[in-house]
C-alpha cells in the first residue's frame, strides 16, 4: 500500500526533534512511525502520522522544512524470513531500495516494513502480485 | 514614453559639447568655493583656464570617501547654509557619517532624473506608487518621493518597516507600483505568497536599489510580486538613486550624461581605462549647486557602453556593479566580494532557493575563518527530503565557495527564517575580527 510520509530537516541543534514532535502533539497529532536519520550535522527525521497535511502545515509555520513524499508500506510475515521474501522479489524486479523502516502495526501488533524505492508505483505493483503483506490502513495512520 | 527627448536622445557629440560647457563652468565655481578643491589643483598647478572641455577631465584631482569625513559636515559644500534646502546623511558603519546638502534646483534636477526613470518604465500621472524606501536621512524616500511627483503619479510614502501594513496599504491603495530595496522586495514577496494574496495585488513594476541584486532575484521578484522589476542606481556623495537607472528594455542603466560624467578607471593606477573596460566607477556631478564633485570614486566596479539602446536614449549605460570595493572583504589574503558568494550560492540552488544567507567572517588562532550560513528550503528538495540529498546540498556548496573564492568556507545550513532580516538593507556580512 502507497502511504505518505512525512520528512523534517534538522540542523543538528539540541532540541529540535523534540521541538518537531511537541509542535505535532500541541497539535493533536498521532505519530505511528518514527525513524532518525544523520549525516554529519545534519539530520532528516521520517515521521508517519494521522494528519499529513495539517502537520506539514503546522510544522512549516513553526520554522522548519518539511516536505511529504511517498513510500510503499507492507506487513512482513511472522515466519522467519518475512523480510528476506519482499527483499527478494524487489530485487528480482530491479527495483532499488533507497531506505527503509519498520514499526508495529496497532491493531495487529504485527511488524510493518516502509519502503523507499525508487519506483514507488512498481513496488507497490510487485508486492501485490506476490501476494505479499496487504496493510490495513488502519494500521499506518491509526484511524 | 520618453520624458525629454531634447535631452535623453541628444546626439552624442552635442552631450559632449554640453557637458564640456558644463564642466568648465563647475571647474571655475568649485575652484573659487570649495577650498580642498582649490588646493589640489594648485599642488598640480592647475588652473581653472586649463580645462577646456571633458578631453581634459582626467587631468582634474579625483575626489574620495575620505574627504567627506574629513570635511564633515559642510567643509565640501559650494552654497552657504543659507541657499540650502536639504541635508542627507549616510550611515557610515565605520567613522563619521558623511553629510550631503542640496539646494532646491538640485531636488530639482534629482527628481528630473527619476522621473525619466519612471515615465520610460510606463509609469505616469494614473499610477499610484507606494515609496518603501525609508525617508530620512537615507535618500532613498524621498529620492522617488520627487520623481514621482514630477510625474504627477499619487506617491504613497510609506516609508520602510512593517511588513503587514506595507501588503494591506498595496491591496486597498490598489498600488501599481513598488520601490524599496530589492532585499525587501523578496521579503514582501514570500510573505505575499504565505498569505496567499497575490491576485489582489494591482503592482505592474517595481523600482529596485541602494544594494546589490542579480538576475536571480530579479527573476524571483517578477514572479513573485506579478511585475517587472527595474534597477536603479545612485549613491548619496553624487545625489541618491536616479544617477543611473534602466529604462524600459532593462539592459543596463542609462546614466544621465547631462547631469553627470562618469569614467571607468583602474583602481589601482587612476589611469582611465577604455570603453568596455571593467573598472572603478568615477563621477563627476556637473549641475549640482549646493554639493557639486569633481572625479568621485565610488568604488564601484562595473563597465560602460554607449552602444545605442533599443529605446532611442543616447546616454551610456553602466551594468550592475559586481562588487564594491568598499564591502570587499580580505579573508586569509584573498580578496572576497559578497556578490561572488551570493552567485555561488544561486548556481548552487538552481535559482530555486531563498537566496537568505549569512556570511561570517571571524579570526581565530590568527587564522581568518569564513563561515556561511544558508537558510534552507523545500523547493531545494524534488519531493523527499533525504540526508543524502542534504549532503549532496552542503558538499556543492562547499565546491563552489572553493572554486569560486578560492578559499575554503564553512557552509551552515540552517531553518527558514533564522537569519535576521532587516527590512531596509539586508545584513550580509558579519565580520568579527579585530583590526
Ligand atoms: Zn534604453
Amino acid at each position: 500500500m502507497i502511504i505518505h510520509q512525512l520528512s523534517v530537516f534538522l540542523e543538528n541543534k539540541k532540541g529540535r526533534l523534540f521541538e518537531a514532535i511537541e509542535t505535532l502533539a500541541k497539535n493533536g497529532i498521532n505519530i505511528s512511525a518514527l525513524s532518525l536519520a544523520e549525516a554529519c550535522e545534519y539530520g532528516v527525521v521520517r515521521m508517519i502520522v494521522d494528519d499529513t497535511e495539517l502537520s506539514k502545515s503546522v510544522l512549516k509555520d513553526s520554522g522548519v522544512v518539511v516536505s511529504v513524499s511517498k513510500a510503499v508500506a507492507v506487513a512482513m510475515n511472522d515466519s522467519p524470513g518475512g523480510a528476506r521474501d519482499i527483499l527478494k522479489v524487489l530485487a528480482q524486479a530491479d527495483v532499488n531500495i533507497e531506505y527503509m523502516y519498520a514499526f508495529v502495526g496497532k491493531t495487529t501488533g504485527k511488524a510493518l516494513m516502509v519502503l523507499r524505492t525508487d519506483d514507488i508505483e512498481k513496488t507497490e505493483k510487485i508486492l501485490k502480485e506476490n501476494g505479499l503483506g496487504e496493510v490495513n490502513p488502519a494500521d499506518i495512520y491509526r484511524i | 514614453m520618453i520624458r525629454d527627448r531634447k535631452i535623453e536622445c541628444m546626439p552624442r557629440d552635442e552631450l559632449k559639447k554640453l557637458q564640456s560647457e558644463r564642466l568648465c563652468a563647475l571647474v571655475a565655481r568649485m575652484y573659487d568655493k570649495v577650498e580642498l578643491f582649490r588646493m589640489r589643483m594648485d599642488e598640480l598647478g592647475l588652473k581653472p583656464g586649463d580645462i577646456k572641455g571633458v578631453e581634459d577631465l582626467d587631468k582634474l584631482p579625483f575626489s574620495y570617501k575620505k574627504d567627506l569625513r574629513d570635511y564633515y559636515p559642510y567643509g565640501l559644500f559650494a552654497e552657504p547654509l543659507e541657499n540650502v534646502s536639504r541635508i542627507h546623511a549616510s550611515s557610515g558603519t565605520t567613522g563619521k557619517r558623511i553629510v550631503v546638502g542640496y539646494t532646491q534646483n538640485d531636488i530639482d534636477m534629482w527628481g528630473e532624473c527619476i522621473a525619466r526613470m519612471l515615465n520610460g518604465i510606463g509609469l505616469g500621472k494614473d499610477d499610484i506608487v507606494q515609496v518603501s524606501f525609508g525617508y530620512g536621512l537615507f535618500t532613498g524616500g524621498f529620492g522617488l518621493h520627487s520623481g514621482c511627483e514630477k510625474i504627477g503619479a499619487t506617491v504613497i510614502p510609506i516609508s520602510s518597516g512593517n511588513t503587514a501594513l506595507q501588503i494591506q496599504t498595496m491591496i486597498d491603495f490598489k498600488a501599481t507600483a513598488l520601490c524599496c530595496t530589492p532585499s525587501y522586495a523578496m521579503y514582501l514577496g514570500e510573505e505575499i505568497e504565505r498569505l496567499g494574496v497575490k491576485d489582489q495585488l494591482k503592482l505592474k513594476v517595481g523600482i529596485f536599489g541602494a544594494e546589490p541584486w542579480t538576475e536571480d532575484m530579479r527573476k524571483k521578484i517578477e514572479e513573485s510580486l506579478n511585475i517587472r522589476a527595474y534597477d536603479i542606481y545612485g549613491l548619496s556623495e553624487v545625489m541618491g538613486p536616479g544617477v543611473a537607472c534602466e529604462c524600459e528594455y532593462g539592459q543596463g542603466m542609462h546614466i544621465w550624461e547631462d547631469n553627470f560624467i562618469v569614467e571607468i578607471i583602474d583602481p589601482d593606477t587612476g589611469k582611465v581605462l577604455p570603453e568596455g573596460s571593467k573598472g572603478e566607477l568615477v563621477f563627476t556631478a556637473l549641475t549640482k549647486e549646493a554639493f557639486p564633485l569633481i572625479r568621485y570614486r565610488t568604488r564601484d566596479i562595473c563597465s560602460l557602453n554607449t552602444k545605442p539602446c533599443p529605446c532611442g536614449r543616447t546616454h551610456i549605460r553602466m551594468n550592475k556593479p559586481s562588487g564594491r570595493s568598499d564591502d570587499m572583504l580580505i579573508i586569509r589574503g584573498v580578496n572576497v566580494f559578497p556578490s561572488q558568494i551570493e552567485e555561488a550560492i544561486l548556481q548552487v540552488s538552481g535559482s530555486e532557493i531563498t537566496p537568505n544567507y549569512q556570511i561570517i567572517v571571524d579570526r581565530v588562532n590568527n587564522t581568518d575563518t569564513l563561515d556561511i550560513n544558508v537558510e534552507m528550503s523545500e523547493k531545494l528538495f524534488s519531493d523527499d527530503i533525504d540526508v543524502k540529498a542534504v549532503d549532496r546540498l552542503e558538499k556543492a556548496l562547499v565546491d563552489k565557495m572553493r572554486s569560486t573564492l578560492g578559499i575554503g568556507a564553512k557552509i551552515h545550513l540552517v531553518n527558514p527564517k533564522t537569519i535576521a532580516r532587516s527590512e531596509g538593507k539586508a545584513k550580509r556580512v558579519i565580520d568579527n575580527r579585530k583590526f
